[in-house]
């Protein structure tokens, strides 16, 4: 039994793997620590030479033609274009999807759809990109002749589609946290099956209804392939899902794709660009974790 | 019996109409599973239908060509090999390194606590940021270039979260008996940890990690922000060259305006749904083997 010795060569050992562990944790502050140095060093660079005013509330994106103007509006807009244009979809399918799971189903029928939409949640960006192109946006072009090879509409269905597992999946696990003796009180004042899930189970899910909304719309925003191939590299003030736009995170693939020299006002309008996003949806994360807690809190 | 008969007096309960209610409103939900469940059958009877005829020994072995009937997909798939298995090499001692900190020697502290929030925090960012990060800190500052180290790099730091996430919890459902009787044998911790907690959590460890690797395998947009969307006819021999990827390649050919090359994207789509859904079913079959 050598090995239970505590002889001091194991006792450093001991304390060696320790700070080895310590080290690893620690690694996931050096990467937030990364990240948000990355972005602020270079916007900072870019707000320099570019009034954070006329970034925040410019009306007109062209940072490679002349005059350039920087004003992030335009990429907003086609941002929270597509981003409510897959929420129409996404939230009411996925709150309906859910409340069947946890209140009407049959076992069966929940083993059948929920790997199901697993399978749809683990379906890679890329190829819900190919959908859209090669499905989504012909059947568009057909009902609706004006719209062009890219289109907000096509990339929002498409989005739509692959948030919607995220809703169904965390809004179901909310309902079915709802404890069962509310459930048995409202039968026994004699309510039926559809009033029990909708005015009893529902609002008393509604933070984690809720935290699955905003964690789905956060998701939507940060989108980039299926945006990028879609919705196109058209950026504007428009609220015409049949146009083509262009959102914050497509920009930032365009212009990763060219070969903007480092130091550039082009290579840090990506990082401007990129700081934006990263603030909207940690914001909307944040929300997202706070109703978790309420509302685990509210059945303590 | 005419159900409105019934009403009357204060008890007008109406039985009928809000039964009726009921289940068209069950019906509505019903309409909406099927959508979900549709969209996904749809997605993968055209995928089959597009991509199944493209698949052959040549599409497996040949290099990417300007010319539809030659292309094959040889230096993604290789290229996706490589950077999974650079993945895995960084992301699974780094994410179960930082679970046994966290879950057997951190001390209940605020710093304890702001690690455990900032990992759920990370696991949340936008993947482009990654690549924002990877094209800043990796290709640029270390001067990595667009290798596939760069980009395991990069897809590793994305990962990271996932993978801790899923050991924690695998750590944390080993029960302390286990590590009362292993102290009580006179064990010291890493002992303890090392023959008892880690043999006990490895299957949820490596289900986990098998699942954050999946996800590496299939991410595209981190990877092109840190310029990896080049044309490569080459087998990549070292982790410093030049590399092209499944995603990456499928994103190309489906950009392509030629429909010729969406059949391409089809097929490599197949293979690269193929290898996912089998590291999924393995990381299932993994759980599933070893849960009580």
């Amino acid at each position: 039994m050598r090995k239970s010795e505590p002889g001091s060569a194991s006792r450093v050992g001991e304390r060696l793997i320790g700070a080895l562990l310590f080290t690893s944790g620690a690694l996931s502050i050096v990467a937030t620590v990364g990240i948000v140095v990355v972005l602020l060093t270079e916007s900072l660079g870019f707000f320099a030479e570019v009034s954070p005013v006329e970034f925040l509330a410019g009306t007109r994106w062209s940072p490679d033609l002349v005059p350039r103007s920087f004003g992030i509006l335009p990429l907003v807009n086609g941002t929270l274009l597509v981003a409510a244009g897959s929420a129409l979809i996404a939230l009411p399918v996925g709150l309906a999807t859910a409340i069947y799971l946890s209140e009407f189903a049959s076992i069966r029928t929940k083993r059948t759809v929920k790997p199901a939409l697993e399978i749809l949640a683990g379906i890679p960006t890329v190829v819900y990109g190919y959908f859209a192109v090669t499905l989504v946006t012909p059947v568009l072009r057909t009902l609706f002749p004006e719209v062009g090879v890219f289109s907000a509409a096509s990339a929002a269905i498409v989005v739509g589609i692959m948030i919607l597992p995220m809703v169904s999946s965390l809004s179901e696990d909310a309902l079915s946290a709802v404890p069962g003796s509310l459930r048995e009180a409202a039968y026994g004042v004699g309510a039926t099956r559809f009033e029990v899930a909708t005015r009893i189970v529902v609002p008393a899910g509604l933070p984690g209804i809720a935290a699955s909304f905003i964690l789905a719309i956060s998701r939507a925003i940060a989108e980039t392939i299926v945006v990028t191939l879609a919705a196109g590299a058209t950026p504007g003030m428009t609220l015409d899902l049949l146009r083509s736009i262009q959102t914050m995170t497509a920009y930032i693939v365009q212009v990763s794709l060219g070969d903007a020299p480092s130091g550039s006002i082009e290579y840090r309008t990506l990082f401007a660009v990129g700081l934006l996003l990263f603030l909207i949806t940690l914001a909307l994360n944040l929300l997202s974790q706070r109703m978790t807690t309420r509302f685990r809190e509210s059945f303590r | 019996m005419n159900p409105g008969a019934l009403r009357g007096g204060r008890f007008d309960t109406r039985l009928e109409a809000r039964r009726r209610a009921g289940v068209r409103f069950m019906w509505l939900c019903r309409l909406a599973v099927a959508f979900g469940v549709a969209s996904l059958v749809v997605l993968l009877v055209s995928l089959a239908a597009d991509g199944l005829p493209a698949l052959s020994f040549e599409f497996l072995a040949s290099y990417p060509s300007r010319f539809p009937e030659r292309a094959g997909i040889r230096s993604a798939i290789l290229g996706s090999a490589w950077m999974l298995a650079l993945v895995a090499v960084m992301s699974f001692p780094l994410g179960v390194g930082a679970a046994l900190y966290l879950e057997e020697y951190a001390p209940t502290n605020r710093f304890t606590t702001l690690l455990k929030t900032n990992i759920a925090n990370l696991a949340s960012v936008p993947s482009i940021v990654y690549g924002i990060l990877g094209l800043a800190v990796f290709v640029r500052f270390l001067a990595l270039e667009r290798s596939l180290l760069a980009g395991a790099a990069t897809l590793s730091l994305l990962v990271l979260p996932i993978v801790n996430i899923a050991a924690r919890e695998a750590i944390r459902a080993v029960p302390d008996s286990l590590r009362e009787a292993a102290y009580a044998l006179g064990a010291t911790r890493w002992q303890a940890i090392r023959h008892h907690v880690l043999p006990a959590a490895m299957p949820g460890i490596l289900s986990g990690t098998i699942l954050g690797l999946s996800r590496a395998g299939g991410e595209t947009a981190p990877l092109l922000v840190i310029g990896a969307l080049t044309f490569i006819a080459f087998d990549p021999l070292s982790p410093m060259d030049p590399f092209t990827a499944l995603p990456i390649q499928i994103f190309n050919w489906t950009t392509d305006p030629r429909g010729e090359f969406h059949a391409l994207a089809a097929g490599a789509i197949v293979v690269l749904l193929g290898v996912l859904l089998m590291m999924n079913a393995a990381a299932i079959l993994i759980r599933n083997r070893f849960e009580r």
